[in-house]
């Protein structure tokens, strides 16, 4: 089984993002970088799969400037085999490389790779969407699964895929045909910490370099604001003062 | 205009976030609002359909194959009904339920879809939250059909106008797909109210230390009538099912009150909690991210707080 890995480069989440002084983005410079966490969860099991004798290769993905090489080079350290940088100096978001064109770039992949399954985060946490897995399976005619937390591959049966998915209410479980795409929710696996002989295997594995096509941006960015922060709060002493808080100036309970 | 709306349901009564899309849809402008009820056998669901305010038409397609809201079967479904009518828009709630089955939509009808909307600028011009809720971007859509998820905490829940009656039109199913199967769902059954349209919340975190003591937080939710909501760590432990799990993995929520108990307040959980009106933190950390956001902040033990509160409320 061929697994192909879409990632995202984006802002850590331990960073506090600020809104530029133009309004028109968010501050990225000297702002520390990594894999979208979800995209983690992905990786992880795409390498957990391999290393379980279910899958052959791992090729993992990205759109971004050169700078977006560093998370493919993690990728590559945490198990993937080799890598597919789609240049381009547009911000991956509104206003630059919208989900669909996101979609459509790793659907031309999909077609050249042929991947039996795509494994890729359920969002991104710099523009938390969520639209680009259903997009591409949408593309494709593939099956999807999303907000998925464990994935058993099945050796009898029509379908391949037993998956978990964390829904409104509970957990819901389906099966699927492959090939698909699943998107990864936090509990699906612990991604692994990249260890520094990895690293320097990671350096000699392939990584390939191709131009991003036409998009075809059709949703403007007019601007991006701060949310208007909460009015201070005060410190209660006792449980007592707090339930009088409650009743009387808050009139909660 | 005419706008379609997806409805979440259950084939047995309709999910609150289906009745604050239809107030977003209303916000759109003079509008003719049609609601999509596919499912099995739910025409009872239909009929309640017809009674909410703003809904002008309501389309029943029921067959084996939509039971269960497969995105694969709905997909093609919609898709088909945007050939016979022109839709402007098309939404749903930005439910794990709506969120499922949009984007698949957008991308067959070749159009970029707008998530997690929080308010309605004008019918092109929409606001929704990006990085864990830290900024709010205003977006401008010129996309021939504009396919939007709400998230349901924005808006009111429209009304159920009893004696209202909508049209209902039947729609043929569509051959099934066969693409995915469902198998099973583990509902969490509760006596407690629904935690996204829940006046109270108490929430707990990972400081709760077992499941025995988070029940302790369920006595007290119990004495409030509130929901129990929970940190990814809480879950995680095994201490509370994932419903409970507010933030960006998990629930939006806007109730009246708010206790987090044991928790610090990571921004993965904090943005779930927003827009609510009074935010109480227990917790003994003075420096936790939770207490600079709350309303009322007690720095205390949870486990000397926590019979207390419920012996006095």
């Amino acid at each position: 089984m061929k697994i192909l890995v879409p990632i995202k480069r984006v802002i850590d989440h331990t960073v506090k993002v600020r809104v530029n002084s133009d309004n028109n983005a968010i501050e990225t410079d000297n702002v520390k970088m990594t894999i979208n966490p979800f995209d983690a969860h992905a990786l992880e099991e795409a390498v957990h799969l391999k290393e379980i004798g279910k899958a052959s290769e791992i090729i993992t993905v990205t759109i971004g400037t050169e700078k977006a090489q560093e998370q493919l080079r993690t990728a590559l350290a945490m198990g993937a085999d080799r890598a597919i940088l789609v240049k381009s100096n547009l911000p991956i978001d509104i206003g630059g490389v919208q989900s669909l064109d996101v979609a459509k770039t790793f659907y031309r992949i999909a077609h050249s790779e042929k991947p039996d399954l795509i494994l890729m985060g359920k969002q991104s946490i710099d523009s938390d969407a969520g639209q680009t897995p259903q997009m591409l399976a949408a593309l494709l005619g593939w099956p999807q699964s999303t907000y998925t937390s464990s994935l058993t591959i099945l050796e009898e049966g029509d379908e391949q895929l037993e998956v978990a998915r964390e829904v409104d209410g509970g957990v819901e479980t389906l099966r699927l045909k492959t090939p698909a795409v699943i998107s990864a929710d936090l509990r699906l696996n612990k991604p692994r910490y990249v260890k520094l002989p990895d690293i320097m295997k990671a350096k000699k594995k392939p990584l390939e370099v191709i131009d991003l096509q036409q998009t075809t941006a059709n949703i403007k960015l007019l601007k991006i604001t701060e949310p208007p922060a909460r009015a201070p709060g005060i410190k209660v002493p006792d449980v007592d003062t707090l339930i009088d808080k409650l009743k009387n100036e808050a009139k909660a309970i | 205009m005419t706008i379609l709306i997806l409805a979440q349901h259950d084939n047995k009564s309709i999910h609150p976030a289906t009745f604050s899309t239809v107030t977003a849809a209303t916000q759109l402008g003079e509008n003719n609002i049609h609601l999509l009820i596919a499912g099995h056998n739910c025409e009872n669901v239909a009929k309640t359909a017809c009674q909410i305010a703003g809904v002008d038409k309501v389309l029943y397609a029921s067959a084996p194959h939509y039971e269960n809201f497969l995105a694969e079967e709905i997909t093609p479904l919609i898709i088909n009904l945007t050939k016979d009518e022109t839709y402007t828009h098309i939404l749903a709630p930005a439910t794990s339920f709506g969120k499922n089955i949009l984007p698949r939509i957008a991308a067959l009808l070749d159009v970029q879809q707008i998530s997690n909307v929080t308010e309605i600028i004008d019918a092109n011009t929409f606001v929704h939250p990006i990085y864990t809720g830290n900024a709010l971007a205003t977006v401008q859509s010129d996309n021939p059909i504009k396919v939007l998820t709400l998230r349901a905490t924005a808006f009111e829940e429209a009304e159920i106008c009893v004696g209202k009656a909508s049209p209902i039109e039947q729609i043929d199913p569509l051959p099934a797909v066969n693409l995915s199967r469902f198998i099973q769902r583990e509902v969490i059954e509760t006596e407690r109210p629904n935690i996204t349209t829940a006046k109270i919340v108490v929430a707990g975190g990972h400081a709760l230390g077992s499941i025995e003591n988070f029940k302790m937080l369920e006595t007290l939710a119990d004495k409030l009538g509130g929901a129990i909501g929970a940190t990814r760590a809480a879950v995680d432990a095994g201490y509370v099912p994932n419903d409970a799990q507010i933030g960006q993995t998990g629930k939006i929520i806007a109730p009246d009150l708010y206790i987090g108990i044991g928790l610090s307040g990571a921004v993965q959980h904090t943005s779930g909690i927003r827009d609510t009106k009074t935010i109480v933190a227990i917790n003994t950390d003075e420096k936790a991210p939770i207490c600079e956001i709350a309303d009322y902040t007690l720095n205390a033990d949870l486990f000397d707080v926590l019979p207390e509160l419920i012996e006095k409320l």
